[in-house]
């Protein structure tokens, strides 16, 4: 089963590039967060039919990628993977939505593809500035960032188990799975049927293991409290890095900058 | 020093599903010994094991490390004296790096900062692996896994090591460092172990268990010289007390 393989080591690759010692990775995680929070919020409060207003925003996916070390190839791969579901969202809109709204040498745009178009723009968007976030912070730093930020300790502590409990979870489906498809043949196996005595395996399996892991915890005098390795201090850097890019935000929110441009190089009002 | 020591009386452990793994068992192991419990496949070392920090809490009698008997109470106290390396350096390995594997009993045990570093820096020189601290623990071989669940232990600074067959799985030559490393430390050392060569080298005495109990307890030499208990307990003699096969050289006699 290639594709479970390749989707751990995806996630493996990820934490290894949240390991990473650019200045930005070294920025506490909290400015980061709140700025990705901003950026998100800002991209999400534009109107339905928002499409020209969108596209400068890709600034800070583009910037936050560069200054991270993040390569382009893999983050377009998985940007890929994750954007269908939003698409799906908005299919149907050019079915339902056909007036026209605007006429583009000739053609006339409906209002369906106008917000399909800004739905999709939004989804890169948010996609690409989450994915970037978890690249150049890593997700237990998140966590802990959250928790700093008055998230309930339960929620992060739940939160940072299941990302370990996923690696475990994926490890031992490999396993089964290649324990299942060596005796196969190329087959079915037993079809459907190997289905489900395979699914409550797994999960004994990695109860089995959680509850070792867990133990190994305990051993180390964990007492539900992760504490952070990397001391982290909201300074001046991390105050500049939110404000500068909050007000960045608020400008393109405030004013549609291609449109702007568009007036003074051709001197026609909209 | 008196807690360095590791007092066992009367320990019996049934599992919740009936099956009793262990009954009887008494022992006492002084500061500084270094002792293996061996036996056959189910015959209750690792469930020993695992009540010696507490993993376990025993159905009847007691377990004493130092001057504590281990009780919901004295717990942290005794995690902190007795380090346990599993089996599987999986399950011990759960932090994203090397470092903030290392690092996370230190933090448990309230140090910050500096002392941290210091700790970590210590422990993972103390195994040799100190240019593996940035990377990720599922990115190591078998033998620098090991290793590396070994410091995590070490960083704690416990008094008293347990490990659960520390050498399983290693090639020959990471099975030397191995041992070569367990022979420098100066804890209070308890091992189990179905490599009884090792036994042989590293530990002056010997725990048998056979079906949950103590069948021998002894010095190791001793033991292993004893044909008759060692396939009672469906065990062997170590390689190195058995004659070559292929040159008929004698086995070695100490």
């Amino acid at each position: 089963m290639g594709s479970i393989d390749g989707a751990l080591l995806d996630f493996k690759r990820m934490e290894r590039l949240a390991a990473g010692e650019t200045a930005l990775h070294r920025l506490d995680p909290r400015a980061k967060l709140l700025a990705t929070f901003v950026f998100i919020g800002i991209v999400i409060s534009f109107d339905n039919y928002a499409v020209t207003a969108l596209t400068p925003f890709f600034i800070f996916p583009v910037v936050m990628a560069t200054l991270g070390g993040l390569p382009p190839r893999y983050l377009i791969r998985k940007i890929a993977l994750l954007s269908p579901f939003a698409l799906v969202v908005g299919l149907f809109n050019p079915l339902f939505d056909r007036e026209v709204l605007l006429q583009l040498g000739g053609i006339g745009i409906t209002g369906g593809w106008l917000s399909f178009a800004s739905i999709a723009l939004r989804a890169l968007l948010t996609i690409s500035s989450a994915l970037i976030l978890v690249g150049v912070t890593g997700f237990t730093p998140l966590c802990r960032a959250l928790e700093q930020l008055g998230t309930p300790r339960l929620f992060v502590v739940q939160l940072l188990f299941l990302y370990r409990y996923l690696f475990i979870l994926t490890d031992e489906g490999i396993r089964l799975s290649r324990a299942r498809g060596l005796r196969s043949f190329g087959g079915r196996g037993l079809g459907i049927g190997s289905f489900a005595p395979l699914v409550g395996h797994l999960l004994l399996r990695t109860w089995s293991r959680a509850e070792r892991i867990h133990g190994a915890m305990l051993a180390r005098g964990f007492s539900g409290e992760f504490h952070p390795s990397r001391e982290c201090r909201f300074g001046a850097k991390e105050l500049l890095f939110l404000g500068g890019w909050s007000a960045l935000f608020v400008i393109l929110r405030l004013y549609n900058l291609p449109q702007l441009l568009g007036t003074l190089v051709t001197g026609i009002q909209p | 020093m008196s807690h360095h020591i590791v007092e066992v009386k009367n320990l019996r452990h049934v599992y919740p599903d009936g099956g009793a793994a262990l009954q009887n068992v008494s022992f006492r192991i002084t500061h500084g010994e270094s002792v293996a419990i061996i036996g056959a496949n189910g015959a209750g070392k690792s469930t020993l094991l695992l009540h010696l920090n507490g993993a376990l809490l025993a159905t009847d009698g007691e377990v004493r490390i130092g001057d504590l008997p281990l009780t919901k109470k004295t717990l942290p106290a005794i995690r902190r004296t007795v380090g346990m390396v599993f089996q599987d350096p999986d399950d011990q390995l759960f932090m994203p790096t090397v470092h903030d594997d290392v690092a996370f009993g230190p933090l448990n045990l309230g140090l910050t900062g500096p002392e941290v570093e210091q700790r970590v820096h210590d422990a993972l020189e103390r195994v040799g692996v100190e240019h593996l601290r940035n990377k990720a623990p599922y990115n190591l071989s078998g033998g620098e896994k090991k290793r590396v669940a070994i410091a995590t232990v070490l960083a704690m600074s416990p008094d008293i090591l347990v490990m659960d067959e520390p050498t399983s799985g290693l090639d020959p030559f990471a099975r030397r460092q191995l041992m070569g490393l367990l022979r420098e430390f100066r804890h209070t050392k308890i091992f189990t172990s179905h490599d009884l060569d090792m036994v042989l080298d590293l530990c002056e005495r010997t725990i048998v268990l056979h079906e949950g109990g103590i069948m021998a307890d002894g010095p190791t030499l001793e033991l292993f010289r004893d044909e008759e208990l060692l396939s009672r307990c469906r065990l062997e003699k170590p390689l190195s007390l058995q004659g070559c096969p292929v040159c008929g050289s004698p086995a070695r006699t100490s």
